[in-house]
């Protein structure tokens, strides 16, 4: 029994170092954008402040437009996610449920396009974003993401799944393809819809490239560009940009407490089944 | 992953609830047209910034171009020839794999070793748990500033840190033999979260009683790791490990925060590469031609992965 203790208590002492050094980027962070100018100036660096120093937050919210930035990408993620479930959802009841020629030709269609790295497309997007005069708007930061390759195959995996016999039920009683997508299909999904909706809310959040490439106007510049500009910009006090960096986070932080799990059962069962 | 994918059988007819061929044939036509419709969202921006870019890329890569995108001057393979041949492709190829090298084992070895050690259903393992998965909800742009701070030359808290152990001050981000790996090192932290939640949920799958019994019949901690967890999670540990390689291959935003390419070239990855190409020095024929040998090079290394990977992957 002593010998069993003795291993758990090496157990937690391992954790606790890899907790507290995974963590340490995001508790400098938040230490950091509580400390005066001087403080976060000073050499050797201070691990704590002298006190909850409010005024970097105030000062950031002065010069940075971090709410624009975060409704920006709440506007443009909310807008993606919206679209992909619904052409997803859209294109996998086809495939799942539909008779049509052409069905296995177009589903490996859909399945080629995982392969297509964004990087190949990005050029010609950009012309062809430009030539409609894209640039700086929303429909250009949101429109190209709207369909999803890997949402219809998720769902239709799932749709697949669902028992038949229900839709048959259904089919006897006169209902139409419609009318079950909307009221069987759909709400006995949940899950998986759920999964595809916090895993494309997550990718359109963490987007780079593109709104790098497509917005120039500080207004319609997203979080990650917004942040990725401060250090450009006169505000160099660290401990300003960290106060903004904290602020970021937090809607992240949220959204990652709210969406773990759909998410780990939405990737488990990918990974697991392959 | 083909396995997995089975066409809908026709769902089972009853002819007698048919009251006429017309109206059955209707029926189909209807679900047909319905089918398309369905579709049609999907495919038309598919079509539009999928398809058309692709074809438009490979068009693109054989022209010499004015800055407004415009085609000049057909080359033919020339954009190919003068990439193939130029050192700075080879530079960014080299650095690309030895980012891969640097971030993709050490990533998926360190999250294994943490779901490992915090999967046991122990008080107070729930919070370590959320300790672990929390780099998760840090997004490229943002844990790119917040290193950045971390690896400041002169207020650098890591150098500090390390002066404990006697270690001198490393010029992390602007000296050549160390700028690459500082780079590595930050996105191990940045996707350190994912890979750990793939790596929990494996583990935690693998039923508990298999567990038990490994103990029951005396196996160590140590073997029935490496005899019973380890095969039974090896589709994550394959997962992970494709995910890793395409995201290295793909990884741009803390390049362009942290070094932008440098120093000395010394951290030009591949992607950084094609958008200096492309959208700093307006050559969209030469980042076209770039692009794709990307696209074919991330293909091959994808079926080579699965066609020896899979093999040793056991699927339960």
């Amino acid at each position: 029994m002593s010998i069993r203790i003795s291993h758990q208590s090496v157990l937690y002492l391992l954790l606790s170092i890899a907790a507290l050094v995974i963590l340490f980027p995001l508790l400098f962070t938040l230490s950091s954008s509580f400390m005066t100018s001087a403080e976060s100036a000073a050499y050797p660096p201070r691990i704590l402040p002298s006190g909850m120093d409010w005024s970097n937050f105030t000062k950031m919210f002065d010069t940075i437009p971090v709410i624009r930035f975060i409704t920006n990408s709440f506007i443009v993620s909310t807008a993606i996610m919206v679209g992909q479930l619904i052409t997803s959802a859209m294109a996998a009841y086809a495939f799942a449920f539909l008779r049509f020629p052409g069905k296995v030709l177009l589903f490996s269609l859909f399945l080629s396009t995982m392969m297509i790295p964004w990087e190949v497309t990005m050029i010609p997007n950009y012309i062809t974003v430009r030539s409609w005069n894209w640039i700086d708007s929303y429909q250009g930061l949101i429109v190209p993401f709207v369909a999803s390759a890997f949402g219809t195959f998720l769902l239709r995996q799932y749709f697949l799944q669902l028992p038949r016999e229900l839709f048959e039920a259904a089919k006897v009683d006169g209902c139409g393809h419609i009318r079950i997508w909307l009221r069987l299909v759909l709400p006995l999904s949940t899950p998986a819809l759920a999964t595809l909706a916090v895993y494309s809310f997550l990718t359109s959040w963490s987007n780079y490239l593109w709104p790098l490439l497509i917005t120039n106007k500080e207004s319609m510049r997203t979080v990650q560009i917004g942040i990725g500009m401060l250090q450009f910009e006169e505000v160099t006090a660290w401990n300003v940009v960290l106060a903004g960096i904290v602020t970021l986070l937090l809607p992240s932080l949220i959204l990652l407490i709210v969406g773990l799990k759909p998410l780990v059962r939405g990737i488990t069962a990918g990974a697991l089944k392959g | 992953m083909e396995k997995d994918i089975v066409i809908a059988p026709p769902l089972s007819r009853k002819p007698s609830r048919v009251r006429s061929t017309t109206s059955l044939r209707a029926k189909k036509w209807n679900e047909r047209f319905l089918a398309y419709v369905f579709l049609a969202p999907s495919l038309v921006l598919f079509g539009i910034f999928l398809f058309y870019p692709l074809i438009k890329s490979i068009y693109l890569s054989m022209f010499l171009t004015d800055p407004q995108g415009r085609v000049a001057e057909f080359i033919g393979f020339d954009n190919f020839t003068n990439v193939l041949t130029s050192s700075v492709f080879y530079n960014s190829l080299w650095v690309t794999l030895l980012f891969i090298l640097f971030t993709v084992p050490t990533g998926v070895v360190l999250a294994l070793i943490l779901a490992a050690l915090s999967h046991q259903k122990l008080r107070g393992m729930k919070l370590f748990q959320f300790f672990f998965s929390l780099p998760m909800a840090v997004s490229v742009g943002t844990g790119s500033i917040i290193w950045m701070v971390l690896y400041h030359p002169t207020l650098s808290v890591l150098n500090y840190l390390l002066s404990f152990v006697g270690i001198p001050a490393i010029q992390w981000l602007t000296d050549p033999s160390w700028a690459l790996i500082s780079i590595a090192l930050m996105t191990v932290w940045l996707n350190l979260g994912f890979n750990y939640i793939v790596m929990l949920s494996g583990i935690q799958s693998v039923g508990e009683d298999l567990y038990e019994s490994a103990k029951i019949d005396g196996s160590g901690a140590f073997r029935t790791f490496f005899r019973i967890t380890l095969p039974l999670i090896s589709p994550s540990l394959f997962f992970v490990s494709v995910v890793s390689i395409i995201s290295a291959f793909q990884s741009f935003a803390q390049v362009n925060i942290l070094t932008k390419g440098g120093p000395m070239n010394s951290t030009d990855l591949l992607v950084y590469n094609i958008y200096q190409d492309a959208f700093v020095n307006y050559r969209f024929g030469i980042g076209s031609a770039q692009a794709l040998i990307l696209f074919v090079v991330i293909t091959l290394l994808t079926v080579v992965q699965f066609k020896f990977g899979e093999k040793k992957v056991h699927y339960q």
